[in-house]
């Protein structure tokens, strides 16, 4: 009994120490916290000058000095758009459908390829594998015209697809998923067949299951890089009804009378930004790990 | 004898299915690079050659005369590379510098510093033409931009930012500095991490300094990543093209011109030049081959791999 009442005593004193322990650690970091926190709010500002231009009336977005938050709040700039003559819900249609075809496609021409070149042997398979990190390292800006000129020949430039077949195979894609395959154990593999398991079965029951996390980070990659893409829409479309919301976002500065009307352009920022931001928000440390990863390797 | 070549026959063919099916399981892959990346780089060669426009792309043969005229007679490209060669040296120093020091501050585990580190990074995610118009929008000239603003309010002049030639390069390098740099400091922080404490803790009792603790054991231990760092970097800023159209359109003049909006105005925009845009992407591939060959050859034996 004795032994612990003595004990409680001591804990309790413990606890106290370690409170004040910490108090004084928190005094010492707050100077250099304080200013941490402000480099991080400087860095994300630009972010929240976004948005709150988005929500100011276009006196208020022009007038000096600038008002840090919106003082009539108005949600008008985003109804402005459809006034400009821009299809919104159309660009953002083709680029929900440009993503989505796009990563469909990428994983059912790179799964095959990457249990190929991660469990199978097959001649000339180094080679093989070389085209693939070949391919990894060629920029879009190299091969855009030749690519332009295909469409063309092929009469595909009305449509969606120069947009979606170039980024068919996933070169980052097949390495990671590969790499990831190669991971689980080939036991697993060999028990599967003595049961007279196909190709098809082992990839669909076993690989698949196993590589969920790298599938995720593969196909978020996609979609962020996609969703984003500025450069391939502009130098391989003509028509605006394959467009997509990048090239909205283009048009909404291009299309002013003469000054920019920055409310409005900010407020098609928000629409693009918003869809990632929001993913971002909720899986932030998946995010992270998954880029960290990426620049390991 | 007549069992065993039979054998051999059945074993030879069950072989040669397995690598059928293999290659049947890579071919839609190899299809694709083929298509999209290794002839339109080979052709990329060939247009080079020629003189035409996106209609008729091989009007006259011209040799190597597009890639003379590149450098003799075209008034933009020689041009372009300076410009080029200069944002990839700035944005080089910079994001490498500044993302070491940032990891570093930022390496301890604590919540603050994961928070700081997810709005660091934030920028890397959204759309580079987003981030080009914000800030587009923050270094506006008129008295009414916040940059000007806050100039003027401790009472400097307002400078026209993106719209004369000394500065507009400038902030489109400030721009994607910021853009890029919670991207390479995460990945130098993740490198940060694996170091092992032993190294720091047998260097505090041999009571060698931080900085140079920093110097003589996080520098070097960092060196594959660095390395990383500037392989991206440099390939990376040589492309680069989104920020310089929406921001600058390569003005004011040609100030902003890199090699990327030139080979697209010449090769869209201009008349009958697709061969000169060619040319001038078949000189950024070899800068860039060019580029990575040297890094290579110059880091390989100063780079520490573990």
């Amino acid at each position: 009994m004795n032994t612990y009442s003595d004990q409680l005593a001591s804990k309790e004193e413990l606890r106290r120490i370690s409170r004040a322990r910490r108090r004084a650690q928190f005094m010492r970091r707050l100077p250099g916290d304080i200013v941490k926190l402000a480099i991080v709010i400087l860095f994300v500002f630009p972010f929240y000058w976004m948005i709150s231009t988005a929500f100011k009336s276009y006196i208020e977005s022009i007038q000096t000095p600038p008002t840090l938050w919106p003082h009539t709040f108005t949600l008008e700039n985003f109804s402005a758009i459809g006034e400009m003559n821009i299809d919104l819900p159309m660009y953002f249609k083709n680029s929900v459908i440009i993503t989505a075809t796009t990563i469909v496609l990428q994983l059912l021409i790179m799964i095959p390829a990457a249990y190929a070149f991660a469990k199978r042997d097959f001649p000339f398979k180094g080679v093989l594998f070389g085209v693939v990190l070949l391919a990894f390292m060629i920029p879009g800006q190299l091969t855009y015209i030749s690519i332009y000129l295909m469409m063309a020949k092929a009469k595909l430039l009305q449509t969606l697809w120069p947009q979606i077949l170039p980024f068919g195979a996933n070169a980052f894609g097949i390495f990671m998923l590969r790499q990831s395959f190669k991971q689980i154990p080939e036991e697993i593999l060999e028990s599967a067949r003595l049961d007279s398991a196909s190709e098809f079965q082992i990839i669909m029951r076993i690989m698949l299951p196993m590589s969920k996390s790298a599938m995720i980070t593969i196909a978020m990659f996609s979609f962020i890089s996609i969703w984003n893409n500025y450069f391939w829409p502009l130098v391989m479309t003509t028509n605006e009804a394959v467009r997509p919301l990048t090239m909205a976002i283009q048009k909404l500065r291009d299309s002013g009378d003469n000054a920019i009307r920055w409310n409005v352009l900010m407020a098609g920022n928000v629409i693009l930004v918003a869809p990632v931001l929001v993913i971002y928000m909720f899986a932030s440390k998946k995010i992270l790990k998954a880029f960290a990863y990426n620049g390991l390797k | 004898m007549y069992n065993k070549n039979a054998e051999r026959r059945r074993v030879l063919k069950r072989e040669w299915k397995n690598w059928a099916l293999s290659y049947a399981m890579i071919l839609p892959a190899m299809v694709f690079f083929g298509l999209f990346c290794i002839y339109p780089l080979c052709n990329l060669f060939h247009l080079s050659l020629f003189r035409g426009n996106v209609r008729n792309p091989y009007k006259s043969f011209r040799g190597i005369q597009n890639f003379v005229d590149l450098f003799t007679k075209n008034p933009d490209f020689v041009p372009a590379l300076k410009h080029t060669a200069y944002y990839t040296a700035v944005v080089l120093v910079l994001l490498i510098s500044l993302s070491v020091l940032c990891a570093v501050w930022l390496s301890k585990d604590r919540k603050l510093n994961h928070f700081a580190q997810s709005a660091i990074f934030s920028p890397h995610l959204v759309a580079s033409i987003s981030c080009a118009f914000v800030w587009s929008w923050m270094f506006s000239s008129e008295i009414y931009g916040l940059f000007n603003t806050i100039l003027n309010a401790i009472g400097l002049k307002s400078v026209r930012w993106l719209d004369q030639p000394s500065t507009a390069m400038n902030c489109v390098i400030v721009m994607n500095v910021w853009k890029n740099i919670g991207y390479y400091s995460l990945i130098i922080m993740s490198a940060l991490k694996a170091i092992p404490t032993e190294i720091y803790e047998a260097a505090d009792l041999d009571s060698a300094s931080p900085i140079r603790q920093f110097f003589q054991i996080t520098l070097p231990m960092l060196s594959p990543q660095l390395f990383f760092l500037l392989i991206t970097i440099t390939t990376g800023s040589f492309m680069v093209f989104d920020s310089i159209r929406v921001m600058t359109n390569g003005g004011p003049g040609n100030s902003t011109q890199v090699l990327c909006t030139w080979i697209y105005e010449y090769a869209f925009l201009n008349n009958n030049s697709l061969g000169l845009a060619s040319a001038g992407g078949v000189v950024l591939l070899l800068i860039l081959v060019l580029i990575t060959i040297l890094d290579f050859r110059g880091l390989e034996r100063k780079v520490h791999y573990q």
